[in-house]
């Protein structure tokens, strides 16, 4: 058609050298990080077996298995999602269905931001201020589930919130047309919409838990127990923070051990990660409105 | 007279719809207003918790110009124990000062990457790849700073330990890395596309058009992206622990050890007796970081909120 003149060819040149350029930075961004996952792999794998995740840690943690702090982590996790999933489902719902757009409302938006940004390590001081001492319920699963709880209510709210606004206006207003009141409404159209994003937020919510440390670590997660959690009183192991404690507090811990830890505890994570991406494609695709 | 009355009085009733629904109905506005505020409330029982625990030292052992002056934390000597926290915040300020500086030009970069450049498929799994990454718990980032960074730090600059500023700085710029990806990311999607139309219309190339008129139009959600991440960085705790040697020591090196803030609170809180100074001092640090970090997210959310208006 047209004979490429000078400057466009530079112009495409300088392009392509930048498109280069920023595909480098992402690759360099990703590569360091699959190869630290192949090396954890590489490292851990030859430990993971049946034995490994269902019996109990033997020799001081040097040897044996992960259970008991495999079925804290699920404890944990538990208690958390109690206190955190309706507060969270609640508050979204207030925010999407109820408050106007005034400066009431971006005050609480700032402190769910603030309550994702503080330090996990704060929510732990808050956690033993209130939790443990204050409200008396001592180093147990129940302190330590409700500070995780409280620090990813964020999660929660901001997930829901987002799956509360794909519902149309329309279905609601046609609600309302029926005589409905707001609460029916919401109970009847808008929630089961929503429900499978709010699922989503779930999944993610779970994965964060899970990995979470210090916020764990003085409220109810104990180094090393005995026995096994009877009830939301009593303290437990948790894999996170064994993580932390054959890597650094126990000596002679052969190397592929908190390898093998290090292991289960990603693997859990981005499972669950990859469940509720996959799982927010699917709706994404299914969408009928 | 007395008919229409009586008319007008049923009729009253008929409208008045304060059935047991509408009863529930408020019932349950006033259950989800609660809720709705209780971010708020724990934002303010978080700063009144810590506050109360941190109390005592405030009004007896704290001063300012040892607090924040003197390098010397020694709060378990017996004689004359030394509350300063200066070594601590070098400690926290260069690993995060490092940190960005490897996390920043990477994640806007890969964010005008993926924002711009890729399309399709390739945009998709890297987005997805990005969210996975800043997935990765805190506590697994600082056993992979422990047991494979630390030797290969040993290894290539040929120094006698590989937990230092460094390997922390990097560990760290990795982990904040996706966050500000996937936030510059979406900086740069709320750039409406008619903006790069009229560019491209006007004979802009690619690169023309994202350096002249995509990043000016995000560029303070850029800058939102970069504070959030900080945050993060200055806010973590685990890896920092793990990673950084864990000596009070203000650094002259990025090989030399150092102690951050996070991780003092981490270490020592298990050790000390409720209610003694040292555990009081390590509730003020929290206090501490959370006017930062808090200081910290109301910019971004003041800056990141400018664009939306403008």
């Amino acid at each position: 058609m047209f004979a490429e003149s000078s400057l466009n060819v530079r112009n495409k040149r300088v392009q392509n050298l930048f498109r280069i350029l920023f595909m480098l930075m992402t690759v360099l961004l990703v590569v360091p990080v699959i190869i630290i996952l192949g090396t954890l792999i590489y490292k851990g794998g030859s430990i993971i077996s049946f034995d490994f995740l269902f019996t109990d840690p033997t020799n001081g943690m040097t040897a044996g298995g992960i259970f008991p702090a495999l079925l804290g982590t699920i404890w944990i996790v538990a208690v958390a999602l109690l206190a955190s999933v309706p507060l969270g489902v609640m508050a979204a719902v207030y925010l999407n269905e109820y408050a106007g757009d005034n400066w009431f409302t971006r005050l609480i938006q700032l402190a769910i931001i603030n309550l994702a940004g503080v330090p996990s390590i704060v929510h732990a001081l808050f956690g033993v201020g209130a939790f443990v001492i204050f409200f008396g319920f001592g180093t147990s699963i129940l302190a330590a589930s409700l500070t995780l709880a409280i620090m990813t209510l964020p999660v929660v709210i901001v997930s829901t919130r987002e799956s509360l606004r794909a519902v149309p206006q329309a279905f609601r207003e046609a609600c309302w047309n029926m005589g409905a009141t707001r609460w029916q409404t919401i109970r009847r159209v808008v929630l089961p919409n929503a429900v499978s994003g709010i699922l989503t937020g779930v999944i993610l919510e779970v994965s964060r838990t899970t990995g979470e440390t210090a916020p764990i670590m003085f409220t109810g997660a104990a180094f090393f127990l005995p026995f096994l959690p009877q009830s939301v009183f009593d303290q437990t192991m948790a894999l996170s923070l064994h993580l932390f404690v054959v890597a650094t507090q126990v000596p002679g811990v052969p190397e592929d051990l908190p390898f093998g830890v290090a292991l289960v505890l990603i693997a859990m994570v981005l499972i669950m990660n990859s469940i509720s991406i996959a799982f927010r494609m699917y709706l994404r695709g299914k969408k009928k409105w | 007279m007395s008919d229409t009355n009586t008319l007008s009085q049923t009729a009253a009733l008929d409208f008045d719809r304060r059935n047991l629904d509408w009863y529930i109905d408020k019932i349950i506005q006033a259950l989800v207003f609660i809720a709705g505020i209780s971010a708020i409330i724990f934002i303010i029982g978080i700063f009144v918790f810590i506050t109360i625990e941190g109390f005592g030292f405030l009004l007896e052992d704290f001063s300012f110009r040892e607090f924040f002056l003197s390098q010397y934390w020694e709060p378990s000597d017996e004689d004359a124990p030394e509350y300063g926290i200066l070594a601590l915040i070098a400690g926290t300020a260069s690993v995060t000062g490092l940190a960005m500086i490897v996390a920043i030009p990477f994640s806007l970069g890969a964010a005008i990457f993926i924002g711009e450049f890729a399309t399709g498929k390739t945009r998709e799994f890297l987005k997805v790849l990005v969210e996975l990454l800043a997935a990765i718990p805190s506590v697994v980032w600082g056993f992979i700073g422990l047991s494979i960074m630390n030797p290969l730090i040993i290894q290539i600059f040929d120094v006698p330990v590989g937990l230092n500023v460094l390997n922390a700085g990097i560990i760290l710029g990795l982990m904040a890395a996706p966050i500000m990806t996937s936030i510059a990311e979406d900086a740069l999607k709320a750039v409406p596309d008619r903006y790069r139309e009229a560019a491209e219309a006007l004979g802009a190339t690619r690169w023309q058009v994202i350096f002249k008129t995509v990043l000016p139009a995000a560029k303070n959600g850029l800058l939102g992206a970069v504070l959030l991440g900080m945050g993060r960085g200055f806010g973590e705790t685990m890896a920092v622990l793990m990673a950084t040697g864990h000596a009070v020591n203000i650094p002259g090196s990025v090989f030399d050890p150092v102690r951050a803030l996070t991780a003092t609170i981490a270490a020592e809180l298990g050790e000390t007796a409720v209610g003694s100074p040292h555990y009081q001092a390590l509730f003020t640090i929290g206090i501490f970081l959370f006017i930062i970090t808090f200081l910290i997210n109301l910019t971004a959310d003041l800056i990141v909120r400018g664009i939306r208006k403008g």
